[in-house]
């Protein structure tokens, strides 16, 4: 005899558990956390240096940076003076929440204010795992097609902001900025775009805003939850 | 590209489930994955088979239920069914919309024979 039991549990529990763990020490430790998200050669880790040429020294801000190989992103990374710490995946396509409470455990909880978690270049995969974020940000280059949104809803459907890269090239490549931000609407209508160059540093003030409105907002959060 | 890691985890809670009744076999499972999961079904059939194989176990049938993309119009509230893409909201035609459900990845239910 056979009998169906209901069990109604996520596929992914256990990063779910682990990324609700981490959600708390964010919140207790006043951290942001921002889950940054794209294809490879987007240019999420220069979005990154020029963002943190932006702070100063007194600024509390780290970056966890998801690679399947190499050091190289973190040593770029890691000139700005601000703590910076790889996580080699080896094979794995994405960053699970495990691999970010390990890669915490070095950090005192209430020494990052912000926290950047640059993810594998993937558009796919990463989507799916929660590693505890208040966002996801979405990167779009301009090399890249406009019909990324609709060919990958998931991450689009998820992000809170879209930052498009590489605009200084914009008038030498046949990317239509207007279609790429109705693609992109059409997956997501609230999504939040911006656009910005890591050479002419068009765009920094918004995206600087941004970080500081969120902040704001942030701490706001935590302190009516009084934690 | 991630569905192998999924299907490790379907099978691992699967059995965990059909372990808490003493001497029952698992026979299937039911799994429902949201549209905009990024889950391809192909891709998690072809993982769970050779996950299944690798874990020694006996084949258990997978059976997947993709759901459809829900969302609720933010200016009157109605709640919409759409296909992966948002659309304006079918009664007062706003684009105003929220996302309720379809990214979902959930163990639904287990089938044991006792």
């Amino acid at each position: 005899m056979t009998t169906v039991v209901p069990v109604e549990k996520k596929v992914l529990n256990e990063n779910q558990r682990i990324a609700e763990e981490l959600r708390q020490r964010y919140a207790k430790g006043g951290t942001l956390c921002l889950n940054i998200i794209s294809s490879p050669g987007s240019g999420k880790t220069t979005l990154l240096e020029k963002t943190l040429a932006g702070f100063s020294a007194q600024d509390k801000v780290a970056v966890l940076t998801g690679d399947l190989q190499t050091e190289n992103d973190a040593r770029r990374l890691a000139r700005y003076g601000f703590p910076v710490q790889q996580i080699v995946t080896g094979t794995v396509c994405h960053l699970d929440s495990r691999m970010i409470e390990r890669a915490l455990e070095p950090w005192a909880s209430n020494e990052i204010d912000l926290l950047f978690i640059e993810n594998v270049g993937n558009l796919v995969c990463p989507s799916s795992y929660d590693l505890g974020e208040e966002a996801k940000i979405v990167v779009l280059s301009v090399t890249e097609g406009e019909d990324k949104p609709l060919k990958y809803p998931s991450i689009f459907s998820k992000a809170a902001l879209m930052i498009v890269t590489k605009m200084d090239l914009l008038p030498y490549v046949p990317f239509n900025l207007e279609q790429a931000k109705a693609n992109a609407r059409q997956v997501h209508p609230g999504i939040e775009i911006i656009e910005v160059s890591c050479q002419t540093g068009q765009g920094f003030d918004r995206w600087q805003q941004w970080l500081t409105d969120r902040r704001l907002a942030a701490r706001e959060r935590f302190a009516c939850a009084g934690v | 590209m991630h569905e192998v890691g999924i299907a490790s985890e379907i099978l691992r809670a699967s059995h965990a489930e059909a372990a808490r009744r003493p001497g029952a076999r698992l026979v299937a499972v039911t799994v429902r994955i949201g549209v905009l999961a990024g889950v391809d079904a192909d891709a998690l059939r072809f993982a769970w088979d050779v996950m299944s194989e690798q874990a020694d176990y006996d084949p258990v049938t997978l059976q997947i239920e993709m759901m459809p993309r829900r969302n609720r119009c933010l200016e009157c509230g109605r709640e919409f069914v759409t296909e992966m893409y948002s659309e304006p909201c079918p009664d007062c035609s706003s684009e105003n919309s929220t996302l309720l459900s379809g990214d979902e990845m959930q163990l639904a239910s287990v089938e044991v024979e006792e």
